[in-house]
C-alpha cells in the first residue's frame, strides 16, 4: 500500500544551526506515528516544513505517492494536511462555528454568511469523531480540553487526512488526555492518520502504533511500543542514560518552616478558591500538593507566595507571621518562589538574562549600590548562574523570550536557587519541559531539601508528586482532602481523592507546634 | 514551549531602515509636492498660448518654456516671452483647441507665419518639460526645505569666511534656520522623552501637551512674580518649577491609575482640557499682564531667561544643552538605576514586577511624575528660552507630535533626540518651504506621518525594496527549537 505522507532526506539549516539532518519519515493510512524528542530536537521545525511554514534547505515531499510543493499552509491544507497547534490558534470572543468557519466561510446568496450550515456540519463532525462541543458556545468560556476539540474540528472541517498534533496534552489535565486519546484512536478508526508529536513518554507507548524518535535534528531510532520500554525511549531522546526515577534519601523533617492555619482566599472571580486550609511544611521534607488543576492550587500558592490577598487565616513562615506580609518580605525570610506560568509572572521576556537573575534581589548589595546597578557583580553573578545551572544561551544579554521553555525554567530555578531557601514554593516547575529539564529541576529540589528547605510542590501530574514528595495534601474543591505519606499511598487513592472520593482516615490536625524566629 | 507573540517581532533592526524610510517618505513626498503643484500639472496638459510679435526690452526676457511651466497663469497677453533667441510679445490667447498648435511646430511656423501662432503643449509631444517642471517643483521645494532647516550652504561658508576676517555681520543671517531648527527641536526632545520614559513604565502618557501647559504656566510665574534674585538661582528655580508643575500635573492621573485603575490615556486627555481651560483663566484672570487687555502673562524677569549665545536673531538658547542633559539622565535612570530597573520591569511586565516585591503604586506614580516633569520643562524652556511670556496660544502641538517621537525613537533617550532633531528640523524648515516654493505646509505633517509610518512598520519597506527578511527572525519563529539546536 502506498503510504499517505512520506518525508524523504528533509534538511533544513537556519543561519549556524542545522535543525533538520536529512530526516525520513513515512506516515501509513490510519496510524499513529509518534514523534518524540526533547525540545530543539526539530520535531517542530519538521512539521513547520510539512505545514508549509518553512521551505526546506533541500529534501522532497511525497503524498499519497505524489511529490507535492508546500509554499504555505493553504497547500498543507488543500493537500488534507492539518495541523493541531500546541497554543490554540482560537478568536477567544467568536463561538465555536465562528472559529471553525474561520477562513473558510460558507455563503448563502452569494453574500450572507450560512452559519446553520455550517452549524450543522460541526455537529456531524462532533457526532462521528466523539468530539463533544456545543458550536454555539463563545470559545473563551469553553475549558482547555474542549478548545482543543475545536481545534480538531477546525482541521477536519477542512477535511484534513492526516492531523498533526503539536504537543496536543501539555495544557491537558489527566482527564483531558484521556479524552484526547479516545477521540484520536477514534479519527484513526475512521481513516484518519495522525502526527503525534510530545516528549512524554507515558503517552507514546499508551497511543502510539509507531515511533520515531529525533535528536539534534536527525532520526536516531524508529521502534513500537511493544517492542520499546520507557527507559530505552528516554536513553534515545537524550542520547545517554536518564534515570526516570528520582534518586532520593528519606525524609528528616525538622522544625515547621510553613504554618497555614484556617487560610480562606478569593479566586479572581471573588469566589472563596481556598476554604478552610491548614497544614504544616517542615524543613527537610517535600510536601506535595495534589489535585486537579483549577481546584484552589494556584489560589493557595499564590497567597502563600504573597502574591494574592488572603481573606482569613494566618500563615506563618519560620514563625514569622506573614499573612499580610509584601512579597519582597517573604524573599527576604527565605521563600523561594516558581510560579505556575513562568512566562507571565516568573520572567520579563523581553529583559536578558542577567537581568532576569536579578528580578527580585536587583535592589541589594551586590547588585546594587544606593540606586546604582552595580554592572559589574550582575555579569559576574549572571555567568555563574548560567553555568552552574545548566541555562543554555548564546549570552547572558539574549532576551530571555528567545530561550527554550526549559532554559527560561532553568533561569528561574537559579534566580530562586540561588538564595539561602527555607521554603520553596514550587508550582508545576516542570511543566512542559523535556526529560533531561525535568530530571535537572528534580534533582535540583530534592538538593534543596537535602539542605534542609522546606518544599511545598504542586502539580497537576500526578506521577510528578508520587516521585518527589514525601507528604501528600490532596485538594478537591479549595479544601484539603487528606495529608498522606508518599510511602504507602497508591496512585488509586490518590486519584480517588482527587476527584473528591473521601479518605477513610480524618485529616490530622494541624500542627500547633511553635518554633521560635530563624 | 510557550511563546509570545512579541518574540516575532525583530529586535535589532539595522541601523540603515530608519534611513530608508525617510529617504522613501521624502521620495513619496516629492511624488506629492508633484501632483499638488498646479504648475506641474499645467505643464502635463495643454496650456495654449499665442505668441506674437518681437518684444526688445531686455528686462521682462523670460524664456517660453519658463515662462509657461513657471507661470502658466501668470503669462499675460503683452508680456515678452523669449523664442528660440527672440523674444516675443504674447498678443492674444487662444482657447480654441482647434485653433492651437504644438511648439515644435510653432517653431516651423513661425518664420513664414510670423508673429500670431498659438502654442501649446502636450506631454508627450515635448515629455522632457513636464518633467523638467516636476524636478523643479520638488527640488525648489526641497532646497527651500533644507535652507530653511539647515541653511544655504554657501551663505554659510561666505559667513565663516568673513567672519574669520573679522566681519560677523553676515552669520546671523546665515545660520539663523540652524538655530531656529535647534530651538523647535528643543522642546520636542524634551516632550519625546516624557511620553518615551512613559512608555518604558508601560504607560500612555497623551497628556504631555496639557503637561507642557501647566509647565509654561508654573516657570512664568516663578519667572515674572519673584524678583532680584540672581540668574544662577532664578533660571534654575524656573525650570523647577515647570518640571514640578508638570510631573505634579502627570502625576494626578499617574495616582488614579495606581490607586483606582482609571486608564491614563483617558485621563491625561481629560487632564489636557483642564490645563487649557486653566491656562485661558490664569491668562485672562490672575496672570494676565498689567495693563493689557490681551490674555498673554507679563514677561519673565531677565534673571529667568536661559542665556542665548548669539545676538541679534539667533534664538538658540542653552535650553538645547538642558535638554540633551535631560536625555543623558533620561538613560542613566532607565538603564543604570535600581529605580529605572523597577521601572522598566513594571513596563514590561507588571505580573513579574508584583512577582518581584516591586511597588507597582509607586512605579505608574513616579514614571508619571518624571514623564510630566519632561513635559513641563519643554514649557518651562519655551518660557525661558524663546518668549518670555505665555501666550494663551502657548504651544504648537509639541505634547502631541511627542507620542510619535517617542515611537519613532523606539523610546530610547537616544533615538528620541535623533527623532526631536529630525521632526525640529523639518518643522523649521516647513515654513520657508512654505513662502518660497508655495507648498503648503500641511506636506511636511505628511511627510512626518510618513516616517513614522514607514519606521514603525518596517515591513512596508522591506517589500518596497524587496529586502529579504532578516533571518534572525525565521530563527525566532522556530523558537526554542534553535535556539536549544544552537548549543546541541
Amino acid at each position: 500500500m502506498t503510504p499517505i505522507l512520506q518525508l524523504e532526506g528533509i534538511t533544513k539549516v537556519f543561519p549556524g544551526v542545522v535543525a533538520n539532518d536529512d530526516i525520513d519519515l513515512t506516515l501509513q493510512q490510519g496510524e499513529i506515528l509518534a514523534l518524540l524528542g526533547e525540545n530543539g530536537a526539530g520535531k517542530s521545525t519538521l512539521m513547520n516544513i510539512l505545514y508549509g511554514l518553512y521551505a526546506p534547505t533541500a529534501g522532497r515531499i511525497v503524498i499519497r505517492g505524489q511529490q507535492v510543493t508546500i509554499t504555505g499552509p493553504h497547500d498543507a491544507i488543500a493537500q488534507g494536511i492539518g495541523m493541531v497547534h500546541q497554543h490554540f490558534m482560537l478568536v477567544p470572543p467568536l463561538t465555536v462555528t465562528e472559529n471553525v468557519i474561520l477562513g473558510n466561510e460558507p455563503i448563502r446568496h452569494g453574500l450572507f454568511l450560512d452559519r446553520n450550515r455550517a452549524a450543522a456540519r460541526i455537529r456531524q463532525i462532533s457526532a462521528d469523531y466523539g468530539l463533544e462541543v456545543d458550536p454555539s458556545a463563545v470559545v473563551s468560556t469553553l475549558p482547555v480540553g474542549a478548545q482543543q476539540r475545536v481545534e480538531i474540528i477546525k482541521v477536519l472541517y477542512r477535511s484534513a487526512d492526516v492531523l498533526i498534533l503539536d504537543e496536543p496534552t501539555a495544557v491537558l489535565t489527566p482527564q483531558e488526555v484521556d479524552d484526547l486519546f479516545a477521540i484520536v484512536r477514534r479519527l484513526v478508526a475512521g481513516g484518519k492518520s495522525i502526527i503525534f508529536i510530545t516528549h512524554k513518554l507515558k503517552e507514546v507507548m499508551a497511543l502510539a502504533d509507531r515511533i520515531v524518535v529525533l535528536r539534534r535534528g536527525r532520526v536516531v531510532g524508529e521502534t513500537t511500543p511493544a517492542e520499546a520500554t520507557e527507559e530505552m525511549l528516554a536513553a534515545m531522546m537524550v542520547g545517554r542514560e536518564v534515570s526516570l526515577a528520582v534518586a532520593k534519601t528519606p525524609a528528616k523533617p525538622a522544625q515547621p518552616v510553613l504554618q497555614v492555619e484556617g487560610l480562606h482566599v478569593l479566586s479572581d472571580r471573588h469566589q472563596l478558591a481556598v476554604q478552610d486550609v491548614s497544614f504544616t511544611v517542615r524543613s527537610g521534607e517535600i510536601v506535595g500538593l495534589a489535585g486537579v488543576q483549577g481546584n484552589g492550587q494556584t489560589e493557595l500558592v499564590e497567597a502563600l507566595a504573597g502574591q494574592r490577598e488572603v481573606l482569613s487565616g494566618s500563615v506563618r513562615i519560620g514563625g514569622h507571621d506573614v499573612t499580610r506580609a509584601s512579597p519582597r518580605r517573604r524573599a527576604q525570610l527565605g521563600v523561594a518562589y516558581v510560579p505556575e506560568d513562568r512566562q507571565r509572572d516568573g520572567l520579563v521576556l523581553d529583559f536578558p538574562v542577567a537581568d532576569n537573575l536579578i528580578l527580585n534581589t536587583y535592589y541589594q548589595p551586590p547588585f546594587a549600590r544606593g540606586i546604582l546597578l552595580q554592572r559589574a557583580a550582575i555579569r559576574a553573578t549572571a555567568e555563574r548562574l548560567v553555568k552552574d545551572f545548566d541555562v543554555r544561551t548564546p549570552s547572558i544579554d539574549t532576551a530571555v523570550a528567545n530561550l527554550s521553555g526549559g532554559n527560561q525554567q532553568k533561569v528561574i530555578v537559579a534566580r530562586e536557587f540561588d538564595r539561602p531557601v527555607v521554603l520553596l514554593l514550587a508550582s508545576q516547575p516542570t511543566r512542559g519541559l523535556d526529560v533531561g529539564s525535568i530530571e535537572y529541576i528534580h534533582a535540583r529540589i530534592v538538593e534543596k531539601r537535602d539542605h534542609g528547605a522546606g518544599v511545598l510542590l504542586v502539580s497537576s501530574e500526578l506521577d510528578e508528586i508520587m516521585e518527589l514528595a514525601d507528604r501528600i495534601l490532596v485538594m478537591f474543591r479549595g479544601a484539603i482532602m487528606a495529608d498522606l505519606p508518599a510511602g504507602s499511598t497508591t496512585r488509586e487513592q490518590i486519584g480517588l481523592l482527587m476527584a473528591g472520593g473521601r479518605h477513610e482516615q480524618p485529616q490530622p490536625a494541624p500542627e500547633e507546634e511553635e518554633v521560635g524566629g530563624r | 514551549m510557550k511563546r509570545s507573540p512579541r518574540d516575532r517581532q525583530q529586535r535589532a533592526q539595522p541601523f540603515w531602515m530608519p534611513l530608508l524610510a525617510i529617504v522613501t517618505a521624502l521620495i513619496l513626498g516629492g511624488i506629492l509636492i508633484i501632483v499638488s503643484d498646479l504648475e506641474v500639472i499645467a505643464a502635463f496638459t495643454r496650456i495654449p498660448r499665442q505668441v506674437a510679435v518681437p518684444f526688445t526690452d531686455p528686462s521682462t526676457q523670460v524664456s517660453l518654456e519658463e515662462a509657461l511651466w513657471k507661470h502658466p497663469n501668470e503669462v499675460q497677453v503683452g508680456d515678452g516671452v523669449l523664442v528660440d533667441g527672440r523674444t516675443l510679445r504674447v498678443v492674444e490667447e487662444v482657447t480654441d483647441p482647434s485653433k492651437q498648435i504644438a511648439l515644435s511646430e510653432a517653431r516651423k511656423l513661425y518664420p513664414t507665419l510670423g508673429p500670431g501662432v498659438t502654442i501649446y503643449y502636450n506631454f508627450w509631444q515635448k515629455p522632457t518639460v513636464g518633467l523638467k517642471a516636476a524636478w523643479h517643483s520638488v527640488k525648489t521645494a526641497y532646497v527651500a526645505l533644507f535652507e530653511g532647516s539647515i541653511g544655504n550652504p554657501k551663505q554659510m561658508v561666505q559667513a565663516l569666511a568673513a567672519w574669520l576676517k573679522g566681519d560677523p555681520s553676515l552669520l546671523s543671517r546665515a545660520f539663523y534656520p540652524l538655530s531656529e531648527s535647534l530651538v523647535t527641536s528643543t522642546p520636542y526632545i524634551l516632550t519625546g522623552l516624557a511620553v518615551a520614559l512613559g512608555f518604558r513604565a508601560g504607560l500612555f502618557n497623551i497628556g504631555a501637551e496639557g503637561q507642557y501647559f501647566v509647565g509654561g504656566l508654573t516657570s512664568v510665574w516663578v519667572g515674572y512674580s519673584l524678583k532680584g534674585l540672581p540668574i544662577y538661582v532664578h533660571l534654575p528655580l524656573t525650570i523647577l518649577a515647570g518640571a514640578v508643575g508638570g510631573g505634579l500635573w502627570g502625576a494626578i492621573p499617574g495616582l488614579l491609575k495606581a490607586k483606582t485603575g482609571g486608564h491614563e490615556v483617558i485621563n491625561t486627555i481629560m487632564m489636557n482640557y483642564i490645563a487649557f481651560a486653566l491656562s485661558d483663566w490664569l491668562l485672562n484672570g490672575p496672570m494676565m499682564r498689567p495693563g493689557g487687555f490681551r490674555p498673554i502673562s507679563p514677561e519673565i524677569e531677565p534673571s529667568a531667561r536661559l542665556p542665548r549665545f548669539f545676538g541679534g536673531d539667533i534664538r538658540f538658547h542653552a535650553g538645547f544643552f538642558v535638554a540633551l542633559a535631560m536625555a543623558a539622565l533620561v538613560y542613566w535612570l532607565l538603564f543604570k538605576t535600581t529605580i529605572g530597573y523597577e521601572l522598566r520591569t513594571v513596563g514590561a511586565n507588571p505580573r513579574a514586577a508584583r512577582y518581584a516585591g516591586i511597588s507597582l503604586t509607586r512605579n505608574i506614580v513616579l514614571a508619571m511624575f518624571l514623564s510630566g516633569g519632561l513635559a513641563g520643562m519643554a514649557g518651562a524652556n519655551d518660557i525661558a528660552g524663546v518668549i518670555y511670556y505665555m501666550p494663551n496660544a502657548f504651544s504648537a502641538g509639541y505634547g502631541w507630535d511627542s507620542i510619535a517621537l517617542a515611537l519613532l525613537g523606539r523610546s530610547h533617550p537616544v533615538g528620541v533626540v535623533l527623532a526631536a532633531l529630525l521632526f525640529g528640523t523639518l518643522r523649521a524648515g516647513a515654513t520657508r518651504m512654505q513662502s518660497v516654493a508655495q507648498i503648503p505646509i500641511d506636506i511636511i505633517s505628511i511627510l512626518q506621518a510618513m516616517i513614522i509610518i514607514f519606521i514603525a512598520a518596517p515591513e512596508i519597506i522591506r517589500s518596497l525594496y524587496r529586502l529579504k527578511k532578516p533571518s534572525t527572525a525565521e530563527l525566532a519563529l522556530a523558537g526554542g527549537d534553535t535556539a536549544e539546536g544552537a548549543q546541541a
